[in-house]
């Protein structure tokens, strides 16, 4: 628990919890970036530099960026006329409160923290990318797969509405 | 025999590292505690001074040149030749009122320009400028540059949409359509050099290309993927840092300034400057990338000191930019997506697969010429593919003539 790591935790939560508890939708994309942004700041912490850039460019360079042009072009981002809490707020926050022990429960037993691990050796890109290449290919081909078929569905989609039109 | 001539601090290699010694000469006198602050504040503090002074030089440099082209003088009133403007146009930036509109989202609209600037500092990080003249070499440098300067959009989103005006509006949804269309090919045209160096740490990159063979250096713009790739990377690379001709989302005609036109004095200012270090910055990754960094153009030539040709080409690139500005008229959207999707795209994709055609191919003069045709032949068509269906012929003016 260094000071460093308690600031990036703090602007993480306030981030994510701005997120949920703003009232301005555009408010909120922007919190949720500054939590995204926070989290990065945490695998950097721990010295996986190729997962805290890729935080970066993934979520706050384009998940952030989709979600801001999704709101821009479908709705008017004005702020919300419910309120932003919704009246179950207490069973909800229970729930979240006993998932959260549960996790931290099943963290703070299992045998990765119980042992101290020796200093892991310093992982370089290329051995990401090696990985990557060679004992996960079948899942990162699988995972292209998907991505290419969702992108064909989303065509499909925009077609037909063109279809419609004429 | 030179050594005796000269005295030991001119030495070539002695003012190549000048700054690199001063910086340990200044860290020896600090106190240990505050050594890693002060090694790092005098890491940061020349990158704060030197690319806003280019970014000076560069405006004036820019009208002067634009002036020339469009056979009129530019700015020729402060100064000798006007090349004190930067000057009166920081004074007049700082003493104008700064105006924000009432309806504007107050928070937003601040922090928009200082998160821009910001961002388009930030990625002067990882550019090597000269020989051990790098604030951090990251191991995963190129991808951090990426990373960060991905930021921009999202100040851009936050200028256009916290003013509440339509033209902002209108122009950040163009700027930020455009910056992610090019940002796809910015980056798999620079995945040929990551290929090539095998590493994604800047340093590296530009350790490979700093050897020669005879007095030609081994620059990856020396190979028929890396020179397409270059091409590419700064086609892209104009198209994000919004210049002409895909200067849509300011286009100055239609939407006033485009994401910009609510800020008014030093917020403006700052937008112009952050636009401006990305421009240095995208350049300069081309260079670190393709043009060797601040490795010098002929094996002869090395006595030079290394930061003397990053900025040399720095230069270079600008100039380019500058003559592209005062030369093409700008794009239209759906020609501007057209050519990043149709064009861009599959050109950086094929320039990949020639990459490692190249590779797995032994050295020698097929190697060059299988991997030119698989470049140039996709060039062909895809330009062919663009033109298909258009009337491409001299515009006749009916109520002209």
């Amino acid at each position: 628990m260094t000071v460093s790591f308690l600031i990036l935790a703090a602007l993480t939560i306030a981030g994510t919890s701005a997120a949920m508890g703003l009232r301005n939708l555009v408010h909120c994309i922007l919190s949720l970036t500054l939590g995204f942004a926070g989290l990065a700041a945490l695998y950097l912490q721990l010295d996986a530099q190729f997962v805290g850039f890729t935080q970066i460019l993934v979520y706050v360079g384009a998940v952030a960026i989709l979600v801001v042009f999704a709101i821009m072009m479908t709705r008017s981002a004005g702020p919300m006329a419910q309120p932003v809490f919704s009246s179950s707020w207490v069973k909800g926050s229970v729930v979240a409160g006993a998932v959260f022990a549960v996790l931290a429960w099943a963290i703070g037993s299992s045998a990765a923290t119980l042992k101290m691990l020796p200093p892991q050796p310093e992982v370089a890109v290329r051995d990401i990318g090696d990985a990557l290449m060679h004992r996960f290919v079948l899942p990162l081909e699988i995972m292209g797969l998907l991505l290419t078929a969702a992108l064909i569905g989303a065509v499909l989609i925009a077609m037909q509405e063109k279809r419609e039109m004429q | 025999m030179r050594d005796v001539i000269m005295p030991d601090v001119l030495r070539p290699e002695r003012i190549d590292q000048i700054f690199v010694i001063l910086k340990h000469w200044l860290l020896g006198h600090a106190p240990t505690v505050v050594q890693p602050i002060f090694s790092a504040l005098l890491s940061v503090a020349p990158v704060l001074v030197v690319f806003p002074l280019l970014f000076a030089i560069t405006t004036v440099l820019e009208r002067k040149g634009l002036g020339r082209i469009q056979n009129r003088y530019g700015p020729n009133r402060v100064g000798p030749y006007g090349f004190f403007q930067p000057i009166a146009d920081g004074v007049k930036s700082l003493t104008k009122e700064d105006i924000v509109p009432r309806t504007a989202d107050q928070a937003v609209h601040f922090l928009a320009p200082l998160l821009l600037v910001s961002a388009a500092f930030l990625v002067y990080a990882v550019l090597p400028v000269g020989r051990n003249m790098v604030v951090a070499n990251l191991n995963a440098g190129v991808l951090f540059f990426f990373a960060v300067g991905s930021l921009v959009e999202l100040a851009v989103f936050m200028a256009g949409w916290s003013s509440r005006s339509k033209y902002s509006l209108l122009g950040a949804m163009r700027a930020i359509a455009q910056m992610i269309s090019y940002e796809v090919p910015l980056v798999l045209a620079s995945i040929v050099v990551i290929m090539a160096a095998g590493s994604l740490s800047t340093v590296a990159i530009v350790d490979m290309q700093a050897s020669y063979t005879g007095i030609f250096p081994h620059w990856f713009v020396f190979t028929p993927w890396g020179f397409a790739g270059f091409v590419l990377f700064m086609i892209a690379a104009t198209a994000e840092a919004n210049r002409s001709p895909f200067d849509l989302p300011e286009g100055e005609s239609e939407i006033i300034a485009g994401y910009y036109t609510e800020y008014s004095g030093f917020k403006f200012a700052l937008f112009f400057l952050g636009e401006y270090l990305g421009m240095f910055a995208t350049s300069g990754m081309a260079i670190t990338l393709f043009l060797g960094g601040w490795a010098a153009p002929f094996s002869f030539l090395t006595w030079i000191p290394s930061y003397f040709w990053f900025f040399a080409k720095l230069l270079v690139l600008i100039a380019g930019f500058i003559w592209i500005r005062g030369t093409l008229p700008r794009l239209r959207m759906d020609q501007l997506m057209n050519f990043a999707w149709k064009f861009m795209l599959p050109m950086a994709l094929l320039n990949i697969f020639a990459a490692g055609v190249w590779h797995f191919m032994p050295a020698g003069p097929v190697r060059w010429l299988v991997c030119t045709v698989l470049i140039v032949a996709p060039c062909i068509l895809l330009g062919r593919g663009l033109e298909h269906g258009k009337k491409l012929a001299a515009r006749t003016y009916r109520f002209a003539e």
